[in-house]
Formats: structure tokens, sequence, C-alpha cells
């Protein structure tokens, strides 16, 4: 008979081991959504030159926490117009998948909830599926807020899916595997995949920020034109769990795919002698992804709903498909070296950064003469 | 029990915490929380107007146009993925096949874009 772990049977370590990564995912996702909140207000209030949380506790540590117990003894209207059942299951609907897509996460190489073959690609069925709740709600208020805003979200998320599948594809034609741990396992060295493939790399950045509904994508719950999206029915809990828990939520499993893709996941100085080193590596670059974010909510304004959707198919998408195009084409061409795919990548992440604005101000060139035109032949009708 | 089967049940009790989580969470408020429902609190929110009708009418198609390009290139992905794991056994052979398959999309999306789809009125 096999023994497992601890001389225990191996069906008693499987499930003892289930119960206790449940139970840490479930602490992990409290306790990061309430630290991020407090990150994000705090990182928000020193870029504006605030102060921030300051009296809850010390640094107004506690903010967050306070906060979260008063959405808890708040009441959560349910206005009289709504489509009951699906208002009720919509928070659920979009908590469920991103709990479930931290199942794949190789936090270290003990600390692996489970090993799928396909791990990649269950997190980005995963990605999609948290739309449907989204479109759920917005339809489930019944107010026409919440409607546009569950709609807008529909078409940004299902636009900026295409290029954020599209570079995660091209960085598995580089490592040649879909399971997070081989992902991990095959970035050792300090060359990791950002040095190969960073074109790949900046095109995700831009759709997950996109995916996770923040700024300069955050158009579903813009509050200057929508109030607050598909969010504007929902209050005390169920609001907390839709935004506070899942967001954030949503934020570090974007992050999390980013280091293992990208950063090298676990891999540091020190792993490979103590291998529970490896959470704290890959927290530190999850942590400095999630950084990143913040500070581009804290310098970008919020684009056009119309240059939103143009940008992703006019110009990511082609951009991702030539890039998926030469790096396949290179990798064959040279299958002993990352050289050559290396150099053209770089060479496409400086043509992308230094001719978008170019381009987009031929455009406005040529939209200025047609509009300078209009208004001539205008002025001499008259 | 094989390996794999093993975890894909994580993947499923992973599901069932999801639902339950939430489930235990939204009751453990609704214990706490008070319940005075009042008429105005029970109206459709529109920046303190009377909601004028049901937001269930009719929204615009570009949505739709959207959604079925999506569609296209969400298929696209599926095929993408096993290519991109055994694309080193498949060689130049299946690198060929696969350029003609995402050349037939590219043109259906510059056709979508001549006709003026990813036009947003």
């Amino acid at each position: 008979m096999p023994v497992g772990p601890f001389g225990l049977d191996p069906l008693v370590w499987a499930i003892i081991r289930l119960i206790v990564a449940v139970v840490l995912v479930v602490a992990l996702i409290l306790n990061s959504s309430l630290l991020l909140i407090y990150l994000e207000r705090k990182t928000q209030a020193i870029m504006q030159d605030r102060i921030g949380p300051y009296h809850t506790g010390p640094f107004g540590l506690l903010q967050t926490f306070a906060d979260a117990l008063k959405l808890i003894a708040k009441e959560d209207v349910r206005a009289g117009q709504t489509d009951v059942a699906f208002f009720i299951a919509a928070p659920a609907l979009v908590f469920t998948p991103m709990l479930a897509s931290y199942v794949v996460l190789p936090f270290a190489p003990p600390l692996v909830g489970a090993d799928i073959n396909i791990g990649l690609l269950y997190l980005a069925t995963l990605g999609s599926m948290g739309v449907l709740g989204i479109v759920i709600a917005g339809w489930a208020s019944n107010n026409k807020y919440s409607l546009v805003g569950g709609l807008r979200s529909a078409g940004q998320l299902i636009s900026y899916e295409v290029p954020g599948i599209l570079s995660l594809v091209t960085a598995v034609l580089v490592v040649g595997s879909l399971s997070m741990v081989k992902i991990t396992e095959s970035q050792t060295g300090p060359i990791t995949n950002i040095f190969i493939i960073p074109l790949a790399f900046a095109t995700y950045l831009v759709s997950a920020l996109a995916e996770t509904n923040r700024t300069p994508f955050d158009l579903p719950e813009a509050e200057s034109e929508l109030v607050a999206g598909y969010l504007t029915e929902y209050s005390g809990m169920r609001w907390g769990t839709m935004l506070a828990l899942t967001e954030y939520g949503n934020v570090v499993v974007v992050c999390s795919i980013m280091t293992t893709l990208w950063l090298g996941g676990w891999n540091g100085p020190g792993v490979a002698a103590v291998p529970i080193l490896g959470v704290v590596w890959f927290t530190l670059k999850v942590y400095a992804l999630i950084l990143v974010f913040m500070w581009v909510r804290a310098t970008l304004p919020r684009l056009r709903i119309d240059q939103l959707m143009s940008f992703c198919w006019k110009i990511l998408i082609p951009v991702t498909l030539l890039n998926l195009a030469v790096t396949a084409v290179l990798l064959i061409a040279f299958p002993t070296t990352l050289l050559p795919v290396a150099i053209a990548n770089w060479i496409l992440l400086v043509a992308f950064v230094v001719l978008l604005p170019v381009l987009q101000q031929r455009r406005l060139r040529h939209l200025r003469a047609r509009l300078r035109e209009r208004t001539a032949t205008a002025s001499l009708a008259s | 029990m094989p390996d794999y089967s093993l975890s894909y049940f994580y993947v499923f009790v992973f599901f069932g915490t999801g639902a339950v989580f939430v489930a235990a969470l939204l009751t453990a408020s609704g214990l706490v929380q008070p319940k005075k429902k009042t008429a105005e609190k029970l109206r459709t929110y529109e920046s303190g107007e009377e909601p004028v009708g049901s937001a269930w009418g009719r929204y615009p198609t570009h949505f739709y146009i959207f959604a079925l390009l999506f569609v296209v290139f969400d298929v696209e992905v599926i095929f993408l993925f096993p290519w991109a794991v055994l694309f080193r056994t498949f060689g130049w052979y299946g690198l060929v096949e696969m350029g003609i398959f995402i050349f037939i999309l590219v043109a259906g999306l510059f056709y979508a874009w001549r006709k003026g789809a990813l036009t947003w009125y």
C-alpha cells in the first residue's frame, strides 16, 4: 500500500491538503483585498499629495477593516423592479470564477493547489466567465445605468480577451507548455521571458488592465457618466463581494499570470535550497505589478468607449497577431536559440511604442483637415 | 486515483467553495443588517428623477457585431492553444497550416473593418 507524506494514507492526505488549500485561498482573498484597498488609497493619496487613511489604527491600517465591518452590517437594498433570482446570483457568479482561478496559481514549489496540465487555458476560460456575472448583474438590476454599464463591460471584456489570450499564446510558444508549474520551471535563470518577449508582456499588461476594469479602462463603472455602471443597484455586502473582493481578487490573478509567464514566478535567489522561500519572491513580483497598476490609475485619464474599442480591434489585435506570427516563424527557423526571437520582439516593441503617437497624430491631422473643409463649404453655402 | 483526476476534483471543490462562501457571507450579513424598506428606497435609482419605464428595452446593435467578431477570434484562440504546445513537433507544416487559418480570419477582420463594423457611433 502506498504511503503519502507524514505516513498518512494518500487519500486522507489529499483531503487534508484540499481543506488547507481552500482555507488558505479564502483567507488570502479576504486579506489581500483588505490590504490592496488600503494600499490603493495610500498610493493614490501619496501621488496626489494627500495623506489618505490616517485615523483608524496605526497609519490608518485598520481603515479598510472598519469599512468591511460597516459593509457587513449595512442594509443591502434590492429595488422593487429587479429580476430577483439573477440579482441574487450575480455576486456569486462573478466571485466563483475568481476564486477558482487561485487553484492553479504556483505560489512556491510546495504550494500549488493543483498542477493542471492545461493550467493557462483554464485561467483564460475563467477570466472570460466573469463577464457573465457582470452582464447578468447589469440586466437583472432593471436600471438604465446598470444595463449600459453591463453591456459596455461585455463589449470591453470580450474584446480585450482576444489580444490578452494571443499574448499568452505567444508566451506558450516560447515555453512549450500550458502547465503553470512547468512554465515557472522553464525560467530558472536570470533571463526570464520578459527579456525574450517584451512586446507580448506589454500587450498583455494593457489587456489585463482592461480585463480587470481598471483605469484607464474603467468604462463599465465610469462614475461621471454611469453613476456606478452595473453596480448601481447593489449595496451592502453584495456590493462588497462584487467590487471589493472580486475586482481586487482579479487584479491579483492577472498579476500572478504575468509573474508566472514573464517574470519567472517563484524563482529567485535561495529558492533551490529553501523551496518555501518561493512565496516571498512570488508575492514581491505580484505586488510590484500591482503597484504598476495603481501608478497607471493615478497617471492616465479614462478613455472614451469608441477609442477603447478601436484601440483594441484596430491596433492591439493586429499587433499581437503580428507578434505571434513573427515569434512562431523565428522559433521554427532557429530551433536551438531564442536570441532571434528576443531581438525581433524588442524591435517590434520599440516600433510599437514609437509609431503609436506618430500614427495618432497623422490621423488627427487628417480628421482636422476634413473638419475645416466641411466648415468652409458650409460657410460658403450659407 | 490518478493524479490528474485528483487535480480536477480540487477544481470542482474550489468552484463549490466560491458559491458556498458568497452564500454564507451574504447570509451572515443578512442576519446583522437592519431591514427598513420604504417606497423611495425600493425605487430604481435614476439620479433622483422618477424612473421612466423599464430598462428592459431595445439597445444598440454594435454590441452584437463585436460579440460576433469575438466568437470568431475566440474559436481561433482555442485552435491556437494546442498548436502552441505542440508546434515544435509539427514544424513548418503546422506553421503554414496555422498561417493559412489565421490569414483567413485576418481577412475577415479586415473586411469587417472596411465595412465599418469597428466604428462606434
